[in-house]
């Protein structure tokens, strides 16, 4: 076995006081495996007595090299790393990495395929949110909302199951369109989820909202103003937190978001608190959103009908040659994309999901390149910890809301 | 909005030496590295890009000049504008000044990028390997790494694996005394 390595401070000097290098304040290691980093976050500390003086983040113990893997992939088998990267969030992966490459092939998506798009990306936003609110009140110590949110969360898995047949990994979004219509179910299910979940929602807020030792161990934590916040590249609630209005959906509108009438909520505080009532808001927009689209759901295809680049339907297949010379070619050498490079964004439940996609005319990417909300938005933690508790640092790193899955790809 | 960003795109390829090249109806500045750092300046300051929204960059190996390009995007929130900038870099111990000073978001994007392509960025104020270990050789995204698979090693074999792997046969690491037993 490989013997282990003594750590020094000889590497972080710069990142630390005098006094740690004199020993006067204390170098403690938080994490990988802490139950309230979220994942697999390591965390050096230099405190003084209980205060964090430094916090110098690491990250990497998540890396899979999905960007690297995918350069050896197809346009269609790499979409699958996809939804392994914020893994609360993979719907809204596939989102942003099939409309960069629809963007590449300028492919269009039949509009029923763009509003199923948007409500399966909104109940996404969510579950996310949802498993947020539960496991930063955890954090804080509140055990019961935990158990509600998951109680709701199982709801929306559950419609996830229903039209793909994955609960998590869905790779339901495919470039030009949708894996398959939705079942006739889906409606249903998605309105009796509708129905339910603003009393629900009301009822995390009667446990947390006016909770004084809530309020106690949030208001005022972890502050971030709003130059500092854009400066820093903060996005999603985390910067809506501080007052600064930037939500992808209204910045640049994708699949249909301006038919839509929401709000974005804001709140300038930029604390614990500010993020926690901004992401509670966003959860009753995202309603919203699923309520029209739902209202409105056009009929007609869910598949562009460029057989080029999207596969022929399974019942030509058997009538028609072209067809199947198609689905042959698709499904062993893929589509040559034009040469070229795309980026394009989302609004993930964490903020700015943008994906680089770069062709050099061949069936494979030839580079791609996520831009993670959460690796900027955790970048900040040293910025907002400083002078708090560790206790506080704690409901820091829940209220920035990241997934390790996605800070390291 | 698109006028107005046209003019913006026309006027920094203007103003540092640079062009305009469009696709999939995005434009994109190609900037000099020698004028990069003077230009995001201005972007930030005088154009009025508030963030930075990502850096990446890409490997054209075997090219060699340039070799790599960098890409960074800007976001104006006051404007709803959003800005590519490439720059192009030769191969030979590539190195590109860093904008840490001005958008303070870069300090891990440009980490990130030297991990992975070891592109440098001077006046960087830490500048470490961010996802890789700190003691990886190499650099991943590079053309020229190979996307290998690496033997996953156990108590029980790390001793039989271990002859295998590419540094089997040298001096270990920070001088440890080799396999110690289980």
């Amino acid at each position: 076995m490989p013997q282990l390595e003594e750590v020094t401070l000889d590497d972080l000097k710069h990142l630390v006081s005098d006094r740690a290098l004199a020993g006067e304040t204390m170098m403690l290691n938080m994490g990988p495996q802490h139950p309230s980093t979220h994942g697999v976050l390591r965390l050096l500390l230099e405190l003084d007595g209980e205060t964090v003086v430094n916090c110098i983040p690491d990250i990497g113990f998540l890396h899979t090299g999905v960007e690297k893997n995918m350069e050896s992939k197809t346009y269609q088998k790499a979409e699958v790393m996809s939804d392994r990267l914020d893994y609360m969030n993979p719907i809204g992966n596939n989102f942003a990495y099939c409309l960069a490459v629809e963007k590449l092939l300028g492919l269009d998506v039949p509009p029923r395929a763009q509003a199923i798009r948007v409500i399966l990306a909104e109940l996404q936003r969510i579950s996310s949110h949802l498993v947020w609110v539960g496991t930063s009140a955890l954090d804080v110590a509140a055990m019961s909302v935990f158990l509600y949110c998951f109680r709701e969360r199982e709801q929306i898995l559950d419609i996830f199951e229903l039209v793909s047949g994955q609960r998590m990994m869905t790779t339901y979004i495919r470039p030009g369109g949708l894996w398959r219509d939705v079942p006739v179910e889906f409606e249903k299910a998605v309105r009796d989820f509708l129905k339910i979940i603003p009393q629900r929602i009301d009822e995390y807020e009667a446990l947390l909202t006016k909770n004084p030792l809530f309020i106690d161990r949030t208001v005022g934590i972890g502050k971030i103003s709003a130059e500092d916040a854009v400066n820093w590249g903060l996005t999603g609630a985390t910067l809506r937190g501080s007052g600064v209005n930037y939500d992808v959906r209204k910045f640049a509108p994708y699949s249909g978001y301006e038919q839509y009438d929401f709000d974005v909520p804001l709140h300038t505080d930029g604390d614990v608190y500010a993020r926690y009532l901004v992401r509670i808001a966003e959860m009753r927009q995202a309603v919203r959103i699923v309520q029209q689209a739902l209202d409105k759901l056009p009929a007609g295809p869910v598949r562009s009908n460029d057989h080029k680049f999207v596969p022929p339907p399974r019942s030509e297949i058997g009538t028609s040659m072209e067809a199947l010379i198609h689905h042959f070619k698709l499904w062993t050498e893929g589509f040559n994309a034009p040469k070229g490079a795309v980026y394009c964004a989302v609004e993930s439940p964490r903020g700015e999901l943008g994906v680089y996609l770069e062709s050099d005319g061949g069936p494979k990417p030839y580079r791609v390149h996520f831009r993670p909300p959460s690796l900027d938005n955790l970048q900040v933690l040293p910025l907002i910890s400083k002078g708090h508790l560790v206790a506080d640092l704690v409901a820091i790193i829940a209220s920035v809301d990241i997934v390790l899955g996605d800070v390291d790809r | 909005m698109a006028e107005t960003l046209a003019t913006i795109v026309e006027q920094l390829a203007k103003e540092f030496d640079g062009q305009v090249i469009e696709y999939a109806g995005e434009a994109s500045v190609v900037l000099p590295l020698s004028r990069i750092a003077e230009a995001v300046r201005a972007i930030h300051g005088n154009f009025g890009f508030d963030m930075l929204s990502a850096i990446t960059a890409v490997d054209y190996w075997p090219e060699e000049n340039p070799r790599f390009h960098l890409f960074y995007r800007f976001n104006s929130i006051p404007n709803r504008m959003a800005l590519n900038v490439r720059v192009p870099i030769p191969g030979l111990e590539p190195v590109a000044p860093t904008i840490t000073d001005v958008y303070k978001s870069a300090n891990w994007n440009e980490r990130e990028v030297y991990d992975m392509f070891g592109i440098r960025f001077t006046g960087h104020p830490d500048l470490r390997r961010l996802l890789m270990p700190h003691d990886w050789e190499g650099h991943p995204l590079r053309k020229d790494y190979p996307l290998g698979y690496e033997e996953p090693q156990f108590s029980f074999n790390y001793d039989e694996i271990d002859v295998r792997k590419p540094h089997a046969g040298q001096e270990p690491p920070h001088g440890a005394a080799g396999p110690a037993g289980v």
